[in-house]
């Protein structure tokens, strides 16, 4: 055998925290578990659901006679970026109107996110060094996706543990003492891990100091329409950004929204100040996508441009997001009641219906999320973040017993 | 809950427009079109009735039609049926299409297959297996920074391993004089290489030239590789699709692994599958042991999670359903080969019209070449004229993707060609 040698030194790397909790799960006989660290929308009988609208057309392609697999072009198929565009920035955006926009097609929003960063750390005006404002906390693959192409992660206040809420002055602290041109990741909505929005108000104001400081603004949209169950509403924040002409890139995506998860649909839009500009940030994106992908995968893009673009595809969409929306709402609703009223358990609840999204910092402390798992079969991250998806209408008392249980240290 | 108050528009003030508007991309230079999707663009702009577009390596039928296979539709048929969900895949794929790639290329009956000692990851197609490869070299291969290509490669493979974190050089390949295989200059230049060095092989029908080496020189190819303990990394895009037979395809890979090598691989099923757009692939590294392979296996998915978390399910569901089902198996081999054996016909029918025509040169070439691409020999100006009086469009090294000729289009080209070598056109 040739140089047998030639791997023994690589390491073995720790698995994904996620999948060690997933393996628990599967592995425990216990008969009322729990999975609530699953970050896939799951129905009220805890099975992946494949939205009706995404079946038809997943049907409708099939039986297209025009059928094929070809090479998308390197940004995608352009039906499905204009059309995820315009769900963005709203049909009527003057950005897109005067053709500032730049969208690039990319495997989800990992594959957004990654190719945003890849191309600021090549062409961003740095002020010193490479660096990015994370939220403290936010979703963990971030700091990975930075890391990877040479671009630091920091990380800005934002979630206030003595209010179970959002740590404002921190934020706009931090945001007024960041070096001049910083960049900053914001949640556009349903901020991962916490839910934790901030107001319309709120949102102003951290423009304001972004605008006076020359930030850029890194934006992250993973749910839109999956927060509240309003596509328009859920996008308040990155279109009042573009109308204040804030600099800016848009990671959008379709893996919660649309439930094409495995589907990888996803999309890149840059905000660029002019259309030359987009033109040109076009081509450069079209250099770094082609040397890691060459182009991106059609199925699921497909599928997404039928939807997007057909007005009774579109509201059969919408009503199935509704569907989920509000069943996570639901199930906000009722834990807040069962907590609330029927257990009283000690300590305020109304952080479970104030936030907003597939997840909640529920605020209960490392060892008491232990103990769920270990004494109740219950399975969390131990930073008390549960996934609303995995509640439903046969789990939810227990749930909300054991919880209570656990805050009265009776567990 | 977001508060349902009336959005509270701030005016813009003037001096916040002018600074947003002049700097942030202004420094951003216009990039360069790609060499090869390029072509396809222009041809796309073209209205000429004749045109042709002999550009990007994806096959066309007798009626210059893109071919979706009769197995693939089945599969996609049999996969709507059983309302599958779309939950995310794993990192590294899905196990039943990544385990029937490996025994595709390595061979089912292995014993490396047999023990588990294959690491292999789902990619997105080639492009994906190259890049998480260069990536994990770059981080992880302990005695070298720089892989060798051959010369000329696909266009893409520098970029590939560059962008990877990889120095790119390259060793003798093609012979201009022979418009064949520069076997000397190629077994000197591995020999002169710094030992342990990455070398880069195309498993068959190379791209661009269609020059492959003999079953006999890929032996001694392997013998040099071996004396100068290099690390093969081969690129298989067109396993079935040269010679029409997928084990004769995959011989220099399974030579090499016979013969002890330690290998990376990268697999596409773009072209053989007809998958192209769906980005299907598969990246394998033989290692010493199962627990080896744990090992490497676990890095890889740490180069794939920061990209993009986990691969897309369609077209790998697709793949693994033909693989794994004995009938539309032998059903996909008949396909792949009936694609193969039109390539060569209208290999053997564009030799016969340029020698017919008079043209002058050489053009046995045309019929020893293999797989998609053909290296015609013709110079750049040659080709810009193709391009410009004859709508024929090709990459302007001179390759051209015989999968674009048809009985309908081969005597116009041929035509063509033998007036743009004679400065006719």
């Amino acid at each position: 055998m040739a140089n047998a040698e030639t791997w023994d030194s690589v390491p073995l790397a720790p698995p994904d925290s996620i999948f060690k909790l997933t393996a628990a799960y599967k592995e425990d006989t216990f008969p009322q578990k729990i999975n609530l660290g699953v970050g896939a929308y799951r129905d009220d009988d805890n099975k992946p659901w494949v939205l009706p609208v995404v079946k038809k057309v997943t049907d409708m392609l099939l039986h297209d006679p025009a059928l094929e697999h070809e090479y998308l072009p390197i940004t995608g198929l352009p039906e499905f970026t204009a059309a995820a565009a315009r769900l963005m920035f709203g049909a009527d955006s003057p950005a897109l109107a005067e053709g500032r926009v730049t969208s690039v097609q990319t495997i989800s929003g990992t594959g957004a996110n990654h190719l945003g960063a890849l191309f600021l750390s090549k062409f961003y005006g740095w002020y010193e060094g490479k660096e990015v404002y994370l939220s403290d906390p936010t979703w963990v693959n971030h700091f990975a996706i930075f890391r990877n192409v040479g671009v630091e992660p920091r990380t800005y206040p934002y979630y206030d543990a003595n209010t179970i809420g959002l740590a404002f002055s921190a934020f706009i602290e931090t945001l007024q003492t960041a070096p001049p041109r910083s960049v900053f990741l914001l949640h556009a909505c349903a901020h991962n891990p916490t839910g934790v929005d901030p107001t319309r108000e709120q949102w102003s104001q951290i423009a304001d100091v972004i605008l006076a400081k020359g930030h850029y603004t890194f934006f992250d949209c993973a749910y839109q329409g999956f927060a509240s169950g309003d596509l328009e509403g859920d996008a308040w924040a990155v279109r009042e950004f573009v109308r204040r002409n804030v600099p800016m890139l848009v990671c959008q995506s379709f893996a919660k929204n649309a439930g094409l998860y495995g589907e990888r649909v996803g999309a890149l839009h840059v905000v660029a100040p002019s259309a030359s500009a987009a033109t040109r940030v076009k081509t450069q994106l079209s250099v770094l996508q082609r040397s890691e992908i060459s182009n991106p995968p059609a199925h699921g893009a497909r599928l997404m441009a039928l939807i997007l673009n057909n007005p009774e595809l579109f509201e059969e969409w919408k009503r199935d997001i509704r569907t989920m929306a509000g069943r996570i709402i639901a199930m906000r609703q009722e834990l807040h009641g069962l907590l609330t009223d029927k257990y009283k358990t000690p300590g305020n609840w109304d952080h479970i219906v104030n936030q907003i999204g597939m997840f909640s910092f529920t605020g209960i402390r490392a060892e008491q999320s232990q103990a769920l798992t270990e004494k109740a079969h219950i399975y969390l991250t131990t930073n008390g973040r549960i996934s609303m998806a995995g509640l439903n209408s046969h789990n939810i008392e227990y749930f909300a017993e054991s919880l209570d249980k656990v805050v009265r240290g009776q567990l | 809950m977001l508060a349902a108050a009336r959005p509270l528009a701030r005016a813009i003030p003037r001096h916040t427009l002018r600074a947003a508007g002049v700097s942030t991309w202004s420094n951003v230079p216009a990039g360069p079109p790609d060499p090869i999707l390029g072509v396809t663009e222009a041809f796309l702009r073209d209205k000429d009735p004749r045109k042709i577009n002999l550009g990007v390596g994806a096959y066309r039928d007798e009626n210059g039609k893109p071919y979706v296979l009769t197995s693939v539709k089945k599969a996609e048929e049999s996969l709507t049926a059983d309302k599958l969900d779309k939950e995310y895949l794993p990192i590294a794929g899905l196990p039943s299409f990544t385990q029937a790639a490996a025994k595709l290329a390595y061979g089912a009956d292995h014993q490396l297959v047999q023990t588990g000692s294959i690491a292999v990851v789902q990619s997105i197609s080639g492009t994906g297996a190259l890049r998480i490869g260069g990536a994990f070299l770059a981080r992880f291969y302990p005695h070298s920074k720089t892989i060798y290509l051959p010369v000329p490669s696909w266009g893409n493979h520098t970029p590939i391993f560059r962008d990877s974190g990889l120095e790119v050089k390259g060793y003798r390949y093609f012979d201009k004089s022979t418009v064949g295989l520069d076997f000397a200059g190629m077994k000197e230049d591995l020999k002169n290489m710094p030992e342990k060095s990455i070398v880069l092989l195309h498993a068959c029908a190379h791209n661009p030239t269609g020059v492959d080496p003999t079953p006999e020189q890929w032996i001694e190819i392997s013998d040099i590789i071996r004396e100068k303990g290099h690390f093969p990394f081969f690129d298989m895009a067109y396993q079935g699709f040269a010679s029409g037979s997928t084990v004769r395809d995959a011989f220099a890979v399974r030579h090499f692994v016979a013969a002890g090598h330690e290998i990376a691989l990268s697999q596409s099923f773009a072209k053989n599958m007809g998958l192209y757009g769906e980005r299907v692939g598969a990246f394998s590294l033989v290692a010493a042991d199962p627990e080896q392979k744990a090992r490497i296996e676990s890095q890889l998915k740490i180069v794939i999670r920061p990209m993009y978390s986990n691969p897309p399910l369609h077209g790998a569901r697709i793949a693994g359903t033909i693989l794994n089902r004995p009938e539309l198996y032998a059903e996909w081999e008949q396909e792949v080969k009936g694609m193969a054996d039109r390539i060569i016909s209208m290999r053997d029918r564009l030799h016969d019209n340029l020698v017919r025509l008079q043209t002058p040169g050489e053009w046995e070439h045309i019929k020893r070449q293999i797989g998609m691409f053909s290296f015609t020999g013709l110079t750049q100006p040659q080709t810009k004229v193709l391009a410009e009086k004859a709508h024929i469009y090709m990459t302007a090294d001179g390759r051209i993707s015989m999968a674009g000729l048809n009985g309908g289009n081969i005597d116009y080209f041929s035509e063509s060609v033998s007036k743009a070598v004679k400065g006719d056109l």
